[in-house]
C-alpha cells in the first residue's frame, strides 16, 4: 500500500493554485504559475493576526463542521515539519485555508480548487510552539471551520 | 485537544467496572506457592504476556512507586493508586507476597521476606508450567526486552534476543529497542527472529512515502479459535528518545490506521482481536473508548501493573485493558473460550513472578550464564556499598536519582542537574554492594553523554514545565508516559493540575529565588541530539563512587506542595 505516492499524484493533478508560506516546510513544493498570481493572497499570507488573515479569506461566521477531517499527529514529532491531512466532505468546496494560530505568520495554506478537483490536501508545516491549528473550508460561498491542538515539545525522558 | 463527553463517560463507566466484573476471583488473599500459580485452564485458546522487561536477566528488586498521579479524569483512579489505595482498590490484603509486588509498603522488609521477582530462568519455568496444560499458547513481548542492563548495551540486546527466543516468545513489539538504531532492529527481526518471532507495529511508517516499516498485525489459529494480534509500538519513540536513531520513521498512535486493521482482521475472520501495546494505560484507556472491535488491549510502557484489568466501553461494545507491569515481575495470562465465531468469556490473571517460589529453569539458567561470563568481572566489580534503599520509580524523584544528581553536580562542579524521569532502573536493599552492574542498571543507554551548560532561568523553567505538561497534561494523548525530570541543585515547588507554564513555581537555588534572565551551570545526561559530546553518565557516576564508598542516601525529594 502506497498512499503517498498516490496522494502525491492526486494533489498535482488536481490543485489549481496553491499558495504556501515562506515558514511553510512544504513537502511538495507546487510553485503558483504566474498565470494564477491573481490569486494569492498576499494581506493574508503577510498578515501576523488571526482576525487579519480571516478578513482577507472573507472568513466571516464560519460555522463549525464536522464534515471538515483533519489528520495531524496530537504531537509533533520535529515542529519543523509537521504533516497536516486535510479532506473536506463538504459539498462544492471551492478552497480550504490552513491557519497555525500560534505561528509568526498564521495563514500556512491556501488551496483553490477547480472544477470536479477533490477537496483534499497534504502538507508539512513549521510551528514553533503548542498551538491550535484551524481549517477553514468555504463552500458554495459559505464559510466552515475545525480546528485541532499540535502539541510542540522538547521531549526526552522516555 | 480535550476529552468530549462521549470519552467522559466511557470512563466513568471504567470506575464504575471496578475491575470487579472479572470473571475470575483474585488469588491476592494466598499466600502459598500452590495456590498462586496453580491456574486451572480455562477456555480453548490462551495468550502470555510480559512487557517492559528492561534487560532484566536475573531476579531483581523493583519497587513501585509511591507517587503516580493521575491528570484529569484520569486522576485518583487505576492506575493512578498507589500503596494502601491500590491495597483498598483492589481488594489486595496488607502485608501479603501481593501487596508486595504491587506496591512500595513496607519495601525494604518485604523484600527479605518475599525476595526478588522476576528473572528469566523463573519466568522460563512460569512459561512451562502454563504452557504445559494449555496447547498452542503464545507468548507476547510488549517491548522494551532489549534495553535496561549492562550486557544488553554492550552487546546490543544480543543477550536479550538469544534469552527471549529461548523463552519462546512468539510475537513482538517494540519501544526502547529502537534506541540501537534502525539497522540494529532489522538486522534481528531478518536474522535471529526470522521463523521465530513476530515484530509487529502498525503505527511505523516511512517518513517519506508512508510505507509500512514493520508488518502490522498476524492473524493466529490457536486450537480452532481465530485470534488476530497487531503490534502498537510506542506512539512517541522519536519525541522521547532520541530521533537520530530512527531518521526514517515516523509513529503516533494512528487510530484510524489502528480502526481500519482490526475492521480487516474481523472481516478476515477473526474471533478476537487483541492490541499488543506499547502505550501506556492512560493512552491505552482512551483509544479503547475511541477505536472499537478490540477485545483486549494488552499493554505496557508505564511500568503500572494492574492486579485486575479495566474495562472500557466504547460506541460498539467494550475492551478490556491489561497492563503486566516490568521489569519481569509479572506474566499475564489470559485464557479465551472461543466458541463459533464468538468470544463467549475470558479469564484473566496477572502473575507476580517469585524467584523464590519457582526454581530456575536449568536450560535458560545456562544460556544467562553463558551470555554473562565475557563480562562477569567488570559487572561484579564494587564501587561502593549503599546503607539505605536505592530506587528510582516515582512521579518527582527516587533515592538513586538523587544519587546520580549528586554525582553530577559534585563531578562537574555544576549548580544544577538534570536526570531523566526514566520509569526502568531496578531498586537496591540498604547493605548491598553498589556495582558496575547496579550503575548500569540506571544508565544504560545509547546516547548517555553528560553535558554542561549554560542556561538561563527562564529556559530552565521552560524545560521543567515542558517535562510537567507531557507528565500532567489532562489528555492522554498529550502525555508521553515518563515521569518528572529530575532536578538536582534547586528546589521548586509543583501544582500538577495547574495548565501548562504554570506548575512549576518557587524554584530557588541555596535559598535564593532563580532568576530568569541570570544563567546557571547545568550538568546534564542523555542528549537528544546526535552531537552533544560528554563522558557516559557511568563513568561520572563511577567516579563520584570511588570518592564516596559508602552511600548514605538522601531523601526523595517531592514538590508537591
Amino acid at each position: 500500500m502506497n498512499l503517498f505516492r498516490r496522494q502525491f499524484l492526486r494533489l498535482t493533478s488536481v490543485v489549481g493554485a496553491l499558495g504556501v508560506t515562506g515558514l511553510s516546510a512544504l513537502e511538495l513544493v507546487l510553485q503558483a504559475p504566474s498565470a494564477l498570481a491573481a490569486v494569492w493572497n498576499k494581506p493574508g499570507f503577510e498578515s501576523k493576526v488571526v482576525e487579519e488573515v480571516m478578513k482577507s479569506l472573507g472568513a466571516t461566521n464560519a460555522q463549525p463542521s464536522a464534515e471538515i477531517h483533519i489528520n495531524a499527529p496530537d504531537i509533533a514529532e520535529n515542529g519543523a515539519v509537521v504533516p497536516i491531512e486535510v479532506t473536506s466532505r463538504i459539498n462544492n468546496t471551492q478552497s480550504i485555508a490552513l491557519i497555525a494560530e500560534k505561528n509568526p505568520f498564521p495563514l500556512a495554506a491556501q488551496v483553490e480548487l477547480l472544477n470536479g478537483a477533490e477537496p483534499y490536501f497534504y502538507v508539512r508545516i513549521k510551528m514553533g510552539q503548542t498551538s491550535r491549528i484551524q481549517v477553514l473550508v468555504k463552500a458554495d460561498g459559505k464559510f466552515y471551520t475545525a480546528h485541532k491542538e499540535i502539541k510542540i515539545t522538547i521531549g526526552g525522558c522516555g | 485537544m480535550n476529552l468530549n463527553r462521549r470519552e467522559f463517560l466511557n470512563i466513568l463507566a471504567i470506575a464504575s467496572a471496578n475491575g470487579l466484573a472479572i470473571n475470575s476471583p483474585p488469588a491476592f488473599a494466598t499466600t502459598g506457592k500452590d495456590a498462586l500459580y496453580d491456574l486451572p485452564p480455562f477456555g480453548n485458546a490462551s495468550l502470555l504476556h510480559f512487557t517492559d522487561a528492561h534487560a532484566q536477566l536475573l531476579p531483581c528488586y523493583y519497587r513501585e512507586p509511591d507517587t503516580n498521579l493521575g491528570a484529569g479524569l484520569h486522576m485518583d483512579r487505576p492506575p493512578h493508586l498507589t500503596g494502601e489505595a491500590l491495597l483498598k482498590y483492589f481488594r489486595i490484603p496488607a502485608h501479603t507476597r501481593s501487596a508486595y509486588a504491587f506496591t512500595h509498603l513496607n519495601f525494604t522488609q518485604s523484600a527479605r521476606t518475599y525476595g526478588q521477582l522476576g528473572g528469566f530462568a523463573h519466568l522460563a519455568t512460569l512459561v512451562k508450567r502454563l504452557r504445559a496444560d494449555r496447547p498452542g499458547a503464545l507468548l507476547l513481548d510488549g517491548g522494551d526486552s532489549w534495553q535496561g542492563s549492562a550486557t544488553a548495551l554492550w552487546t546490543q540486546g544480543q543477550d536479550m534476543v538469544k534469552a527471549c527466543k529461548l523463552l519462546g516468545v512468539d510475537i513482538m513489539t517494540g519501544h526502547w529497542e529502537f534506541t540501537y538504531g534502525a539497522k540494529r532492529v532489522h538486522e534481528v527481526i531478518e536474522n535471529e527472529f526470522a521463523g521465530h518471532i513476530e515484530f509487529l507495529a502498525q503505527n511505523i511508517r516511512t517518513t517519506d512515502f508512508d510505507d509500512p516499516v514493520f508488518k502490522s498485525d498476524t492473524l493466529r489459529q490457536i486450537n480452532g479459535a481465530r485470534v488476530a494480534i497487531i503490534g502498537q509500538a510506542f506512539p512517541y519513540t522519536p519525541i522521547a528518545n532520541p530521533a537520530h536513531f530512527i531518521p526514517d520513521w515516523t509513529f503516533g498512535i494512528q487510530e484510524e490506521r489502528l480502526q481500519k486493521i482490526v475492521d480487516s482482521a474481523r472481516q478476515r475472520g477473526a474471533e478476537a482481536v487483541v492490541l499488543l501495546s506499547h502505550n501506556g494505560v492512560d493512552v491505552d484507556l482512551k483509544l479503547a473508548s475511541r477505536v472499537t472491535g478490540i477485545d483486549f488491549i494488552m499493554g505496557g510502557h508505564t511500568h503500572d501493573p494492574l492486579p485486575v484489568p479495566l474495562i472500557v466501553s466504547n460506541r460498539a461494545g467494550q475492551t478490556v485493558v491489561t497492563n503486566a507491569g516490568s521489569n519481569g515481575k509479572f506474566l499475564s495470562v489470559l485464557d479465551l473460550d472461543v466458541r463459533q465465531g464468538k468470544l463467549e468469556g475470558y479469564r484473566y490473571r496477572l502473575l507476580p513472578v517469585f524467584s523464590r517460589l519457582l526454581p530456575a529453569d536449568p536450560e535458560m539458567s545456562h544460556l544467562i550464564e553463558s551470555l554473562r561470563a565475557p563480562f562477569i568481572s567488570r559487572l561484579n566489580e564494587t564501587l561502593a556499598r549503599t546503607e539505605g534503599l536505592l530506587y528510582r520509580r516515582g512521579n518527582f524523584n527516587g533515592t538513586f536519582d538523587e544519587l546520580i544528581l549528586k554525582a553530577l553536580l559534585e563531578v562537574n562542579d555544576a549548580e544544577i542537574a538534570f536526570s531523566p524521569g526514566f520509569r526502568w532502573g531496578t531498586t537496591l536493599l540498604p547493605g548491598e554492594a553498589i556495582t558496575t552492574e547496579v550503575v548500569m542498571n540506571q544508565t544504560a543507554i545509547t546516547y548517555p553523554q553528560v553535558s554542561v551548560t549554560q542556561i538561563d532561568g527562564l529556559e530552565l523553567k521552560n524545560r521543567m514545565e515542558d517535562v510537567a505538561d507531557n507528565l500532567f497534561n489532562p489528555d492522554p494523548y498529550l502525555q508521553q508516559g515518563g515521569d518528572m525530570v529530575r532536578v538536582g541543585g534547586l528546589t521548586y515547588r509543583m501544582t500538577p493540575h495547574n495548565l501548562m507554564g504554570k506548575r512549576i513555581s518557587h524554584m530557588t537555588l541555596h535559598g535564593k529565588p532563580v532568576v530568569a534572565n541570570k544563567t546557571y551551570k547545568l550538568a546534564s545526561w542523555a542528549p537528544m541530539g546526535n552531537a552533544v559530546q560528554g563522558p557516559p553518565v557511568w563513568d561520572v557516576l563511577n567516579q563520584y563512587l570511588k570518592a564516596h564508598p559508602i552511600i548514605k542516601p538522601d531523601k526523595a525529594r517531592n514538590p508537591i506542595n
